[in-house]
């Protein structure tokens, strides 16, 4: 179901305060901004070590207005599913008085598909009612743009820099939806902040159904100094990520899969490289590959779904 | 400022009033600030669903343009906090929204 | 749910189920437990309980120790009374996460059937491991035998939730020795020993009502600050500990504080230990006092706070004294226990003579004339007139 079908009935509310210290032009701030709105007052958020954590936690000053906790760096899962049992047991003995409050564990790429792995696929196997949160940012941006698993194939990060010998990441961007996939769970998501309809309906979403067990949400947040793009940048960036087929929205509700946001006619990944300075350096050759690898996929997804929603890559004509 | 003492901070250093960053002026990050024509803008509010900060406010304000069009709200940026990011000038459908160099 | 009643009465029980069922009779809330030998039987026994409808708490199997104190941090957050216990390698795994849980001023219990560390691999019991979380900001309490677990247990959650303590609680045992050796124990009446720690949520939770930011980054202006409360806390508990020490006395007959002590009115000598290791001294003792030495003993049940002022007012006026560890350290020739003594007595300005003595590393056997061996040193060390260098290796092949 569609919860909102317009930016005009997104509730006003704001539930982030201002004055937290992302970075200008921050998709993270986006993403949280909009999920303390979807969250409502009766959410207990966890949230990992990471961006989020640090520049909205600094003490003596919180930006958020939700009861809030952050334990440690790889278990926003585990620490998630404490609260979860906690509350149920509470409730159970009469001593919850605070009706159906929901748990939401919040962390970055690093937080989540590395380190966060373990706590991560725990919950995920025991079904704990919570809703997972991953603002990927591609890198392990708050200790300084290192690389982690989700960073891309050829990405420059301060881990993975472009030297003479070795230029950029070597492996391939970790698979983490796929993993979460194979836990079986109710809902699983992915979404970026250029579509905010699209996000806000998801979060949405997977709250509800924490009602049948976990949910997952994985949000693309790009990153200023990270992917080295300019502040104003990030919406832009944001839709070429799904207007290349770099990035699809979709979500899994139980096994139904959906492509929420179709792509009739795609543009080439040159158009979603080139604005980035973490991929300054790639040839040609190199492009192509991400092009094939791109491809590959949307036909994929293509097959998966019975039908074109992804289109083919059509290259803009510009007048000179 | 006199920080606190010991026994004067709530234990484990839980922060017991929500969302006091507003307390945190980072409107002073900004190097461009962005100026909203209220004439040119047609209040499609594409640019405080981006805002990173929350810091366009959506205000229950009528708004009459000097053509005669008619608005209920009108959207103003709350300069306490913008940062400056510039992606509300960006993504403007209409280009309302200007950035200017703010003053030394 | 109903939960099934036990009049008050004696069973024959391990240390592991006197501790399940003192963790049922408090009624806990949550267990995060991970599976370790020899702390196994008490996640069997508490999931039992479960099953059966004898103990409404949620466990949360999770997948590491790691996560089970991150669990437990979660569910204590909430305000549930949370138990889980460990050892050894997941005592060191969920290790930053101790650090986490007492900084958050989260009262846990965690019961811990010491045993050696890695490596080389060993199930047997020390307390290495005991030893080296006596640093992250835990009530460390020792209990000597299974009653003790189930009384020390119980108290715990009294002692970690005292609004003036908020600390997690640690009661550490000899692994197998203990755990798994059946004892009597009596087992109190649970509605009895829900009134003794009924439940009152006296520190800050996680709620929509009063939405509080928990875990935030703090920087050099204020860290000190909150850390120096933990310092204060861990003061307030040695008052604490005594007070629910004699309390539980009063209730259910058992007397409990700091340490224990036996014969030590007209002793010259003591002997210092913990664990099993104190009924070993205490047989010890009989039989030196039989030979005409008067020795008396100290069985330490709080490890941290350790009893300093307890410990000076009886070691002040003896002769000598000697210290048996079940734990080791390298690059320092005194052990564990023996270090916090010494530096205790010399900042009190008490020097007498004293002999550190190691034994029982990885469950080596401990035999009572191995501890009859140890006061004729200590009447030695008085005879030389001053503390004995050398640590003894107690029971290694050399």
């Amino acid at each position: 179901m569609i919860y909102y079908k317009s930016i005009k009935e997104l509730p006003r509310e704001e539930r982030l305060a201002s004055g937290h210290s992302m970075c200008a032009g921050c998709a993270a701030a986006i993403a949280m901004r909009w999920l303390a709105k979807i969250a409502g007052e009766n959410a207990i958020i966890t949230v990992a070590t990471g961006c989020v954590e640090v520049t909205t936690t600094s003490y003596p000053y919180t930006a958020w207005r939700n009861p809030w906790i952050h334990s440690a760096f790889e278990n926003a899962a585990a620490t998630a599913s404490g609260i979860d049992a906690g509350i149920k047991v509470l409730k159970r003995k009469g001593l919850w008085r605070w009706g159906d409050t929901k748990v939401i564990a919040v962390a970055g790429d690093g937080g989540t598909v590395d380190i966060g792995l373990q706590a991560l696929s725990g919950m995920l196997e025991r079904g704990h009612n919570v809703m997972y949160v991953l603002y990927d940012n591609e890198a392990y941006m708050n200790t300084g743009i290192q690389r982690s698993g989700a960073t891309p194939k050829y990405a420059w990060t301060t881990t993975t820099p472009v030297g003479k010998v070795l230029k950029g990441k070597l492996q391939i961007k970790k698979d983490i939806v796929g993993i979460v996939l194979a836990h079986r769970v109710p809902y699983v998501a992915t979404t970026t902040v250029a579509y905010i309809l699209d996000m806000v309906n998801k979060f949405k979403k997977a709250l509800e159904y924490t009602k049948y067990g976990p949910t997952f949400v994985h949000i693309l947040t790009p990153c200023i100094p990270g992917w080295r793009i300019g502040e104003n940048e990030t919406i832009k960036i944001s839709k070429l990520a799904v207007e290349t087929g770099m990035w699809i929205n979709f979500e899994y509700e139980f096994s139904k899969f959906k492509v929420t946001t179709r792509v009739p006619k795609r543009k080439p990944v040159r158009e979603y490289l080139k604005l980035q300075g973490r991929f300054r350096h790639l040839t040609d050759t190199e492009i192509e590959e991400i092009q094939r690898i791109v491809d590959e996929n949307v036909k994929r997804i293509n097959e998966m779904v019975g039908e074109e929603v992804i289109g083919p890559v059509v290259e803009e004509k510009t007048s000179e | 400022m006199t920080l606190p003492k010991w026994y004067e901070m709530p234990l484990a250093g839980t922060i017991l009033e929500p969302g006091n960053t507003i307390k945190i002026k980072t409107g002073s990050w900004r190097t461009f600030k962005p100026i909203i024509d209220q004439e040119k803008c047609t209040r499609c509010r594409i640019c405080w669903v981006y805002c990173p900060e929350g810091s366009i406010l959506e205000l229950e304000k009528p708004y009459v343009t000097s053509k005669g069009k008619k608005f209920n709200i009108t959207y103003e940026i709350n300069y306490d906090y913008c940062k400056g990011c510039g992606i509300c000038a960006t993504e403007c459908p209409v280009k309302a929204i200007t950035l200017v160099r703010e003053e030394v | 749910m109903e939960t099934t009643i036990l009049a008050k009465r004696r069973y024959a029980l391990t240390g592991n189920y006197a501790a399940a069922y003192a963790a049922k009779a408090v009624d806990v809330d949550v267990v995060a437990i991970y599976p370790i030998t020899p702390q196994t039987t008490i996640a069997e026994k508490l999931s039992e309980f479960v099953a059966n409808g004898e103990l409404d708490a949620e466990l949360v199997h999770v997948e590491s120790e790691h996560s089970a104190m991150s669990a437990a941090i979660g569910a204590a957050a909430v305000g549930a009374r949370v138990f889980t216990a460990t050892c050894s390698q997941g005592l060191e795994l969920m290790h930053e996460m101790l650090f986490i849980a007492s900084g958050l001023r989260l009262p846990i219990v965690m019961a811990v059937p010491a045993r050696a560390l890695s490596a080389p691999i060993s199930i047997h019991s020390d307390y290495c491991d005991v030893v080296s979380a006596r640093d992250s900001g835990w009530i460390v309490l020792i209990a000597s035998n299974a009653q003790e677990v189930y009384d020390l247990i119980i108290q715990a959650f009294k002692i970690g939730e005292d609004k003036n303590v908020l600390l997690p609680v640690m009661v550490a045992y000899d692994g197998f020795l203990m755990s798994h050796t059946l004892e009597p124990v009596i087992l109190e009446d649970d509605y009895e020993v829900r009134k003794f720690v009924p439940k009152e949520v006296n520190w800050i939770t996680l709620n929509p009502e009063k939405p509080v930011t928990m875990g935030p980054l703090v920087g050099p202006d204020w860290y000190y600050e909150i850390k120096y409360q933990q310092v204060v806390a861990m003061r307030n508990a040695l008052n604490v500990i005594n007070k629910v020490g004699k309390d539980f006395d009063k209730k259910f007959g058992r007397r409990y504080g700091l340490l224990k002590t036996y014969r030590v009115e007209d002793a010259e000598y003591i002997i210092i230990t913990y664990g099993a290791a104190w009924e070993f001294a205490m047989e010890a003792i009989d039989k030196a006092r039989n030979d005409g030495v008067k020795i008396g003993g100290i069985g330490i049940t709080s490890m941290r706070p350790f009893p300093e002022e307890e410990i000076v007012k009886i070691l002040q006026d003896k002769k000598a004294f000697v210290t048996v560890d079940k734990a080791l350290y390298f690059g320092i020739s005194t052990s564990p226990v023996h270090m916090d003594i010494l530096a205790t007595l010399y900042k009190y300005d008490v020097r007498i003579p004293c002999i550190n003595v190691v034994h029982g590393i990885g469950q080596r056997t401990m035999f009572v004339k191995d501890f009859v061996e140890t006061i004729k040193m200590c009447v030695k060390v008085a005879e030389k007139g001053k503390p004995e260098k050398e640590i003894i290796y107690m029971g290694l092949r050399t």
